[in-house]
């Protein structure tokens, strides 16, 4: 049986090897960890053992894909997915595995002893725990990707509204980034919004967005070349001082867009054009 | 053999495409369109496209082609009701037919080739403007 001796170790030394195991993690931490955490990663640690024992104890062999180490991936999973949660580094996260192999390997070497059997025992004890580290690695950068994902859709759901601001004026505050997925999106909304309120005329406010590209600015150009088509009215407003630098220093052309500097500004010419006017009921009293 | 109809509104016409255009309808389409302009001595032209889905360049052209010739016999041509998607395509496609004036509906379209009419006319008196 080639992994006895691995095992026997495990078994024999379960406690000692923890300990080490324990102040060595708490070493590459780099802080201190407070008692919870301590306690946690301790708890962790000491099924961890438990389980690769089991699973050498199966004669399971370097392959981590086989069903003996099945638990021994679940936990993986699952303790990899909640530091990913919790903000731990990926160094952190792989060393949690790698850090093991310091006190393991003295407690092969020592229940050996120099020989043969030594380095190929060691090596089988290296390949399990490599591969054990880098499954952790995978799982705790799928979480990470999940998470980004996620927040990707959250931002693409909350940050395209389109507000109605008068009879026939509709107004479209972009806040973030503008991006072609984001821009399909927004465009589209839009589109739909003028169709479904007869509106003639759309502001797209651009005070939200920090920073105009060429890219950007020739999806802007679309949205209202698309609008057009359909017989509504673009304005475009809120452009910041350097972003009005900025298209000029590209050489975008905006000459056939209504741009105005405030949504205000927009506000006042859109309602000129539905032939609205705005007076004051009376003179402001004197302050 | 197939048409697609033009009707007679006031001093305006109104065509709906409804149907798949394909060649020769468009060709039939522009013969009977330039035929009434000038026997009815109509001002503007409607062409309603909200019932279309779908839209490729060879509409486009199309419709940018019927708009010039109106022109020339001096009749104006608004496109109206293009749906959302339509219009991205078209925009897609680079193709945002600057020359031709559009309208959300068929009612919107109407007020604005009457206004401009008003206006070049200038017996308006409202002060409505070209826009």
């Amino acid at each position: 049986m080639p992994h006895n001796r691995l095992q026997e170790v495990l078994q024999k030394h379960e406690d000692s090897l923890l300990k080490d195991w324990l102040a060595l993690q708490a070493a590459t931490a780099g802080r201190r960890p407070s008692a919870a955490e301590e306690q946690k990663s301790a708890a962790q640690s000491r099924e961890f053992l438990a389980t690769l024992r089991q699973a050498t104890e199966q004669g399971a062999g370097g392959d981590i894909a086989r069903p003996e180490w099945a638990s021994a991936r679940e936990f993986l999973n699952a303790v990899s997915a909640a530091r990913a949660k919790s903000g731990s580094t990926p160094t952190q996260t792989a060393m949690f595995i790698f850090s093991l192999k310091e006190p393991l390997f003295q407690r092969l070497r020592q229940e050996i002893g120099d020989g043969p059997e030594l380095s190929s025992e060691l090596w089988n004890a290296t390949t399990i725990l490599d591969r054990l580290g880098l499954y952790t690695m995978e799982s705790f950068s799928r979480t990470r990707e999940e998470v980004i994902s996620r927040q990707q859709q959250e931002l693409l759901e909350l940050s395209t509204p389109v507000v109605r601001l008068w009879d026939n004026v509709l107004a479209l505050p972009l806040i973030g980034t503008l991006d072609s997925a984001r821009t399909q999106i927004v465009m589209q909304n839009l589109l739909e919004a003028i169709v479904e309120t007869r509106s003639d005329i759309a502001v797209i406010d651009i005070t939200g967005v920090p920073t105009v590209d060429t890219l950007v600015a020739q999806h802007l150009l679309k949205t209202v070349a698309a609008a057009r088509l359909m017989g509504a009215d673009c304005i475009i407003s809120g452009i910041r001082p350097q972003i009005a630098q900025t298209i000029i220093h590209l050489g975008v052309n905006l000459q056939d867009v209504i741009t105005k500097a405030t949504l205000a500004d927009a506000f006042a010419i859109a309602l000129q054009r539905t032939g609205y006017t705005i007076s004051r009921r009376a003179a402001p009293a004197a302050r | 053999m197939e048409r697609i109809p033009i009707l007679k509104m006031g001093e305006f016409l109104l065509v709906t495409i409804q149907v798949d255009m394909h060649d020769q309808l468009a060709l039939t389409l522009q013969d009977d369109l330039t035929e009434k302009i000038v026997k009815w001595h109509a001002h503007g032209v409607l062409i309603d496209i909200s019932a279309l889905e779908m839209v490729d360049s060879f509409i486009g052209r199309m419709l940018s082609n019927i708009a010039n010739m109106a022109r020339l016999l001096d009749a104006e041509t608004v496109v109206v009701g293009m749906q959302p998607s339509v219009a991205i395509t078209l925009v897609e496609l680079g193709m945002p037919m600057k020359g031709i004036r559009t309208a959300l509906d068929v009612e919107k379209g109407m007020g604005a080739l009457q206004a401009s009419l008003n206006a070049s006319r200038n017996v308006g008196g409202d002060g409505s403007t070209d826009f």
